[in-house]
């Protein structure tokens, strides 16, 4: 039974393969434009459209065609337009170079916009100042792959999205660069997907902002001076490895803010130069382990609305303060990692400190709750204080501290370079 | 012309000069005598701009010298402790006054020859002993041939070779028509060298008269002793005023 | 007065001590910036040299070089040579070679090891540090004849300025967190020389992300070109008001 129908699959296939035309489009062939090639083609073809400047509006696609770019044709919206709606499933883009769509409040333009579709293929593409770059609605098993968007906004207001999905699921977004958005990838409602080796960078507000997306896992990707790093919100079971979330520098900026999040995992990500490594309320049941942090303003802001998290094996290297918290009640797990403020001794060669380690200093718990006193930072008072408190623990949390602090930072492989 | 007027100074609640009005005058010489503490350092201090006074004024050549400075180039100061940087030479100090001062008068190197200061002019200051300092203090008292000189205690710690060449060199001087100002505890001393006596007890001038009045008026041939008389005479007065 | 200063120069030179602290601070910045490759970092960590050694040095060694050259000044007093020619000559003396110790001894490493702009600003808050540190030295100097007391005094100051006012400031922070005290706070500073260059200094850096609200408003402050004339002002306010009360007192001293 299984056989015969793989059998019959197979045939199938070959014979729409038989049946498609391959369609060429250019300013030197027959059909000049797109918009009649799509006129004249029948589900299944492919449309070869060769290197040129195509202006032609809005076109839709309520076909399952393949269009294909030669050098780059260039599909031009003259500032006025959306490009290209697809209506039918199956469409693939490749190898298309999309400029200048039209802005509005209103509609959501976008150079490439598919609702309620399957089974699309968006590759290899260019977008050069768009309002949104990929727009996909109620779509699913869909793949957005190495695709290039640039865009150069001064204010939040004039532009959209780069990769913006919105009640999708089984997307994946690979190997896409994004630079000047608004949000460089957005996902609303989107479940079950990907997002790898994506580069997100310079968008003017986050990188990537995730809201009610469960299930989903981002790996391999690198955030870099988003106007205020990367969102992910009010989701459950998201997997995020191997990311890195760089130059999130700014008073309200985060490498990654994590703001109701439910039984997720954080592994293997390097944070390094953020003003705040990572944010986050209202969060439980995360796993954060292996992570890198670096050089940023505050490493972790855990605010006490948060419990049942565990940090293990991380590396804090070089941050001004490791961890702040604005509560006194700990209810999450602090263990093993690796603190580079550590004093204490290893007296038994265990690689692990003899006495714990209180990542929260005196002095990050009073800015936490007098933000004015932030301009006290670096000043011999404060360096007395925190020292004191260190020897005679007081005011700061009884119980937040690491208890089997390691001697040695953590060789993570993911991060060697 | 130098004039004190009414010249008065408190440190603290200690009055160390009550109302002193003092004239003195060129070519006189004037022996500033009295007790320990009883005012005359206090006195030239003030002179020297040093001490500000608490009340009254200072006129130098008609001129008060309380906002002034430039009058100090008429005067040669030689101080009871002579102060001086303490890590340079002799002769690295008399450089350094020669250049801050520049003088139009001739420079008066007789003292620093006849003490042979130059051959140790390579001699750090806080290696000389009390009397080399008070040497080095009387060359740069005279060296800028002032026409005013202000010697506190010229003769402590000088061996008796100096006393006599600095005796003389102060002759010499007095003769060329310049005011002296001495204080000494050495009455002898003064007896030659003064012609005028100021004696200060506890703030204020007691007596001004010239020597040979002095001695006339006590029938004592010697300073030392008609200065004696003169003390006890007072105190006679005080006792039947009292 | 470049006489008198030519003297008091070179005086200053043979002590030595000068030199030690060149060299003390050309070594440790070269140590820092052999420990620490990233100059951002050497540049924060040399904040605290600035911060507190600078002052310290500053007071101390004024207070004993002004002691120890009573001599000179009484010499030079008994001489034609006015009160305040010898007090700004000794000022200038005392606080140009320890500016040029300071410079030397931050900055050649800081060039040698590629510095950007940050190391600018750090120079010069050090600078006026040591300025506004010197002349208050001399007021403490002329405020008694006891060497001992002025040293005193003049560790006072600096304690008060690195430490005791900060706890105010704290305390005000404090008990008045439920109001907005942006231009408060900022008022405040400004009555410290200490937290002004600091706070000047963060903001080089960047820190400001770090300060919230509080650390955008110092930032649209003291980033304007009216702000940096305000704290340079206020900077140099630091340095005349003290030397101008040293002064006053100084020329009516009895020595």
């Amino acid at each position: 039974m299984k056989s015969i129908l793989i059998i019959s699959g197979i045939l199938l296939f070959a014979s729409l393969n038989t049946m498609a035309a391959s369609i060429t489009i250019g300013p030197h062939q027959p059909i000049r434009s797109i918009r009649a090639g799509i006129a004249t083609a029948a589900a299944g073809d492919t449309l070869w459209i060769e290197a040129g400047t195509y202006r032609e509006g809005n076109m839709v696609l309520d076909k399952s065609l393949v269009l294909l770019g030669k050098g780059f044709p260039v599909l031009d919206g003259e500032n006025k337009f959306e490009i290209l709606t697809i209506k039918a499933n199956g469409v693939v883009i490749k190898g298309l170079k999309f400029i200048n769509t039209g802005v509005a409040s209103m509609n959501d333009l976008a150079a490439v916009k598919a609702i309620g579709c399957a089974n699309l293929r968006i590759t290899d593409n260019r977008f050069e100042n768009t309002f949104f770059g990929i727009y996909f609605a109620n779509t699913s098993q869909s793949w957005i792959e190495g695709n290039q968007l640039q865009a150069d906004a001064e204010a939040e207001h004039q532009i959209g999205n780069g990769i913006h999905m919105w009640k999708c699921s089984h997307i994946t977004v690979n190997g896409n660069t994004i630079k000047g958005h608004r949000d460089g990838i957005y996902f609303e409602f989107v479940t079950n997907s990907l997002i790898t080796r994506n580069h997100s960078e310079g968008n003017l507000r986050y990188g990537l902002h995730f809201m009610f997306s469960h299930n989903d896992e981002y790996r391999n990707n690198t955030f870099v001076n988003n106007g205020a790093g990367v969102a992910v919100m009010y989701s459950k079971g998201v997997k995020m490895i191997e990311n890195v979330f760089e130059y999130n520098w700014g008073s309200a900026a985060y490498g990654l803010l994590l703001k109701d999040i439910r039984d997720s995992f954080v592994s293997s990500n390097t944070f390094r130069k953020n003003s705040v490594g990572i944010f986050m309320e209202g969060s439980s049941r995360i796993q954060f382990q292996e992570n890198t942090f670096m050089n940023n303003g505050y490493a972790v802001r855990l605010q006490a609305s948060c419990d049942d998290n565990v940090f293990e094996r991380n590396n804090f290297l070089a941050n001004t303060f490791d961890v702040v918290t604005n509560g006194t009640l700990v209810l999450n797990k602090i263990n093993s990692n690796y603190w580079d403020k550590y004093e204490g001794y290893d007296l038994n060669k265990d690689s692990t400190g003899d006495i714990p380690y209180r990542p929260v200093s005196l002095y990050g718990m009073m800015v936490e709750q007098m933000p004015t006193a932030v301009l006290l930072w670096r000043s011999f008072l404060v360096y007395l204080m925190d020292r004191t408190e260190k020897a005679i623990p007081a005011i700061t949390p009884e119980n937040l501290k690491d208890e089997l602090p390691s001697m040695r930072p953590y060789d993570i492989i993911s991060q060697r370079q | 012309m130098i004039s004190f007027r009414n010249v008065s100074k408190k440190f603290g609640k200690l009055q160390v000069l009550d109302s002193v009005t003092l004239d003195v005058y060129p070519s006189k010489s004037y022996a500033l005598i009295g007790p320990n503490g009883s005012g005359k350092t206090t006195m030239i201090k003030s002179l020297l701009g040093l001490v500000v006074p608490t009340s009254g004024d200072i006129v130098f050549e008609e001129k008060s010298i309380l906002t002034d400075w430039q009058y100090r180039e008429k005067i040669g100061y030689m101080p009871q402790i002579g102060r001086y940087p303490e890590n340079i030479t002799i002769g690295q100090l008399v450089d350094m006054m020669r250049n801050i001062r520049p003088s139009q008068d001739k420079i008066d190197e007789e003292l620093i020859d006849a003490f042979k200061l130059y051959k140790i002019y390579d001699k750090k200051m806080h290696s000389l002993s009390g009397g080399t300092r008070q040497k080095v203090s009387a060359a740069l008292a005279f060296l800028f041939n002032p026409p005013v000189l202000i010697l506190d205690e010229p003769t402590a710690g000088l061996d008796p070779v100096s006393v006599e060449i600095f005796k003389e060199k102060i002759t010499a001087e007095k003769l060329k028509g310049k005011l002296m100002l001495i204080t000494s505890h050495v009455l002898n001393d003064l007896d030659e060298l003064t012609t005028d006596v100021v004696y200060i007890f506890e703030g204020r001038i007691q007596y001004h008269n010239s020597i040979e009045a002095l001695k006339r008026e006590t029938n004592e041939k010697r300073l030392g002793k008609a200065i004696a008389t003169l003390i006890q005479q007072k105190e006679l007065l005080d006792s039947i005023t009292e | 007065m470049t006489r008198v200063i030519k003297y008091i120069f070179y005086d200053l030179l043979r002590t030595r001590f000068i030199l030690l602290y060149t060299l003390f601070l050309l070594v440790s910045t070269f140590a820092m910036f052999q420990i620490d490759s990233d100059p951002g970092k050497v540049v924060l960590s040399l904040l605290n040299v600035v911060l507190m050694v600078v002052p310290l040095i500053s007071v101390v060694f004024t207070t004993i070089h002004f002691f120890n050259s009573y001599e000179f000044i009484e010499l030079m007093l008994a001489q034609p040579v006015n009160r305040r020619v010898i007090f700004f000559s000794e000022y200038i003396s005392v606080a140009t070679s320890l500016c040029g110790a300071y410079v030397a001894g931050i900055g050649i490493p800081s060039l040698l090891f590629g510095a950007d702009s940050s190391v600018f600003t750090l120079l010069f808050t050090g600078v006026m540090l040591t300025l506004v540190f010197v002349a208050l030295a001399f007021l403490s100097s002329v405020l008694t004849r006891d060497k001992a007391k002025a040293i005193g005094i003049a560790l006072l100051f600096w304690f008060y300025f690195s430490l005791i006012y900060d706890g105010l400031l704290l305390w005000v922070v404090y008990t008045f967190c439920d109001y907005p005290l942006e231009k408060i706070t900022l008022t405040l500073i400004a009555f410290n020389p200490v937290d002004l260059a600091r706070i000047i200094m963060l903001l080089q850096l960047d820190i400001s992300a770090l300060m919230g609200y509080t650390g955008a408003f110092y930032k649209s402050f003291f980033g304007s070109h009216m702000g940096l004339l305000f704290s340079s002002s206020i900077l140099l306010v630091w340095i005349a008001l003290p030397l101008w009360l040293a002064m006053r007192i100084f020329s009516r001293k009895d020595l």
